[in-house]
């Protein structure tokens, strides 16, 4: 039971939505598609659920091609970043409106919509309608429809982005064990890497309607595979800056240079682009192996637990995300501490060279 | 008092004197009428509304009015629905110019069709039918529909559609049991305004019908007939040619609030 996209693609008119994409999508876990706005999840999920045409491609479900079948028969649920009810419905009934239409049983429907509404704490809201409820409940309804519809394919499009933080922390947090255990393929369509870093599974980084990189959530973030990829997922955005190699150092100019080691000591000699996730450059020093960097403090964002700290160097500006609180002064000159053992090294072509 | 009730008063007051007068008048002798300046019937009187209650040349007049204005209302908002439907969810070459060009027919005067309706439905025998008058009010009624609908219409997220498609429902079925009822503000609104012009439009109504067709319109334009004037009768027939209008606005009030917010009436 997996879905299998083999080289989709769409476009509309001249432009390209959807660029040439493979993926095999598992049950069992997450799959999140991880991208900015505009990057093509929301097109690459109207593919998978048969709502647009694909340009070229086929699509697979259970290894039968599904790619010219229409959604109706694809046995699939889709929950949209807005929250989409049928408004003219009580609770009870847009649960129960896929199965009514399936033709269940009426014992067999009460049964399942009871227990989804049990699962999603909507028990007492079953004979309102869904513009009697908050957004978080609506949310929920949408949600308990396409669980009580036990589908094959489960497309979750932002479903958290609408509601407010509270919320959305909840619903999040409830969202991979309502799943787990029901073997629907599930993807999740999110623009946050923390939100994917959450949810664990797999996931897919999209940029520019291409999926750059796909694997273990965990292992994608450890290891992207590109720039892009490592752009992608990374939130303060990853610091990146260009370095030459020569001998067993790297230059990265202003006076800022290091000694490599591990996998990048083994890389030849040339040009390469460094690139750095904001958490690894710290006001202070923990190691006598991290390079200092002086710069001058443009921005500066206290969080509570974290201090982020927008520094100029040269042209460049570099981004530093230390627990604590540190206080900075706008314009004051500083030196930050970079750990040079979680650089990412790419070749001049955008490839992770170490 | 406060002052600045008085211009909403005045402006009432203006409005409603002819509908009163035409009310006064229904209810006095046409010797009243015309003998002189009178507020309220001196002798009350239901003659007229006797006559018009048993003479089948008035009360056929109603009759054919409701019986075309219920054909025009249905055939436009049927006809109206997917073509709204098709404006509000497709782009297609040409779709803001058809658009444009559906409202620009609500803008040539009956009086521009009236011939050629005429000679045309002459010719192939629809002339005094019913479905004669109702096919020529569609000229106006379903752009004015496929406006309002359109309207509604936009207003439902996309998303809605792809839900239901997703969840089970075919086309048909999405649209009679989701989609429908979803807007049915807006073809409450619609249906309200294709009534009402078609129950107004005299000119087509009455270039297009002889006898058996005939609307009320056209039956009290007759001012004169063998017995000379008949003014508390025609006043009578303006009066219950008032109540269905006041009826449908009574059903479907709150749908037109929404129909304003909308922008669409």
């Amino acid at each position: 039971m997996a879905l299998e996209l083999r080289a989709i693609s769409k476009r509309v008119g001249q432009i390209t939505h959807v660029k040439e994409t493979s993926l095999i999508l598992e049950p069992g876990r997450f799959n999140v598609l991880l991208g900015e706005t505009g990057s093509g999840k929301t097109s690459l999920i109207k593919l998978m659920a048969g709502l647009d045409r694909v340009a070229s491609g086929t699509i697979l479900m259970d290894g039968q091609d599904v790619t010219g079948v229409s959604p109706q028969k694809r046995n699939i649920s889709l929950v949209h970043q807005f929250f989409v009810n049928y408004p003219h419905m009580t609770v009870f009934d847009n649960i129960a409106s896929p199965l009514r239409v399936a033709g269940l049983a009426k014992s067999e429907i009460q049964g399942r919509v009871e227990a989804a509404a049990d699962v999603l704490q909507l028990r007492p809201m079953l004979h309102r309608r869904p513009h009697e409820l908050s957004g978080g409940q609506q949310q929920r309804t949408a949600l308990a429809r396409a669980i009580a519809k036990e589908s094959t394919a489960v497309f979750l499009d932002e479903p958290l982005a609408n509601l407010d933080y509270k919320l959305r922390e909840e619903l999040r947090d409830q969202l991979p064990e309502l799943f787990a255990g029901r073997g629907a393929v599930v993807v999740y369509a999110t623009s946050e890497p923390a939100e994917a870093l959450m949810l664990g599974g797999r996931t897919a980084l999209m940029q520019d309607g291409r999926v750059t990189q796909f694997g273990p959530t965990a292992e994608i973030y450890r290891r992207p595979n590109t720039l892009i990829s490592a752009r992608v997922f990374s939130d303060p955005p990853i610091n990146s800056a260009p370095v030459t190699k020569t001998g067993d150092r790297v230059e990265l100019g202003h006076g800022v240079g290091w000694q490599v080691t591990g996998a990048a000591a083994g890389l030849g000699d040339g040009a390469y682009t460094v690139a750095i996730r904001p958490n690894y450059i710290s006001p202070v020093r923990s190691e006598a192996s991290h390079v200092p960097m002086t710069g001058t403090v443009q921005i500066t964002e206290l969080s509570g637990s974290e201090s982020t700290a927008h520094f100029r160097m040269g042209a460049e500006t570099w981004v530093s995300l230390a627990p604590g609180v540190h206080p900075y002064r706008v314009g004051e000159d500083r030196v930050f501490y970079m750990d040079p053992a979680h650089c990412f090294y790419f070749a001049p072509d955008g490839a992770l060279a170490a | 008092m406060k002052k600045r009730a008085i211009i909403p008063i005045l402006y009432i007051v203006f409005l409603m004197l002819p509908i009163y007068w035409l009310v006064a008048m229904s209810f006095k002798t046409t010797q009243e009428i015309l003998g002189g300046f009178s507020l309220f019937p001196r002798v009350w009187t239901l003659a007229s509304y006797k006559t018009i209650f048993t003479d089948p040349t008035w009360y056929w007049g109603y009759i054919n009015s409701i019986i075309y204005v219920t054909m025009n209302t249905v055939i436009s908002v049927t006809v109206a629905l997917p073509a709204a439907y098709a404006f509000s969810r497709y782009r297609f070459l040409g779709d803001k110019q058809l658009f444009f060009w559906l409202l620009t027919n609500r803008m040539a005067p009956a009086a521009v069709f009236a011939l050629p309706f005429f000679q045309l439905y002459s010719a192939i025998g629809l002339f005094d039918t019913h479905i004669a008058v109702a096919l020529a009010h569609c000229l106006f009624n379903i752009p004015l529909a496929v406006w309002i609908l359109e309207g509604f219409m936009r207003g439902v997220p996309k998303e809605l559609d792809e839900t239901a498609f997703v969840d089970g429902y075919s086309f048909p079925r999405f649209f009679v049991q989701v989609f429908l009822p979803t807007i049915k503000a807006g073809v409450g609104v619609a249906a309200f305004f294709c009534f009402m012009f078609s129950w107004v439009e005299l000119l087509l109504a009455k270039t297009l019908t002889a006898v058996y067709a005939k609307p009320i319109a056209a039956t009290m334009t007759r001012t004169a007939s063998s017995a000379g004037y008949e003014l508390g009768l025609l006043a009578a027939a303006g009066t219950l040619t008032i109540i269905p209008g006041a009826i449908v606005i009574w059903f479907v009030r709150n749908y037109i609030a929404k129909g304003f917010a909308l922008g669409r009436v």
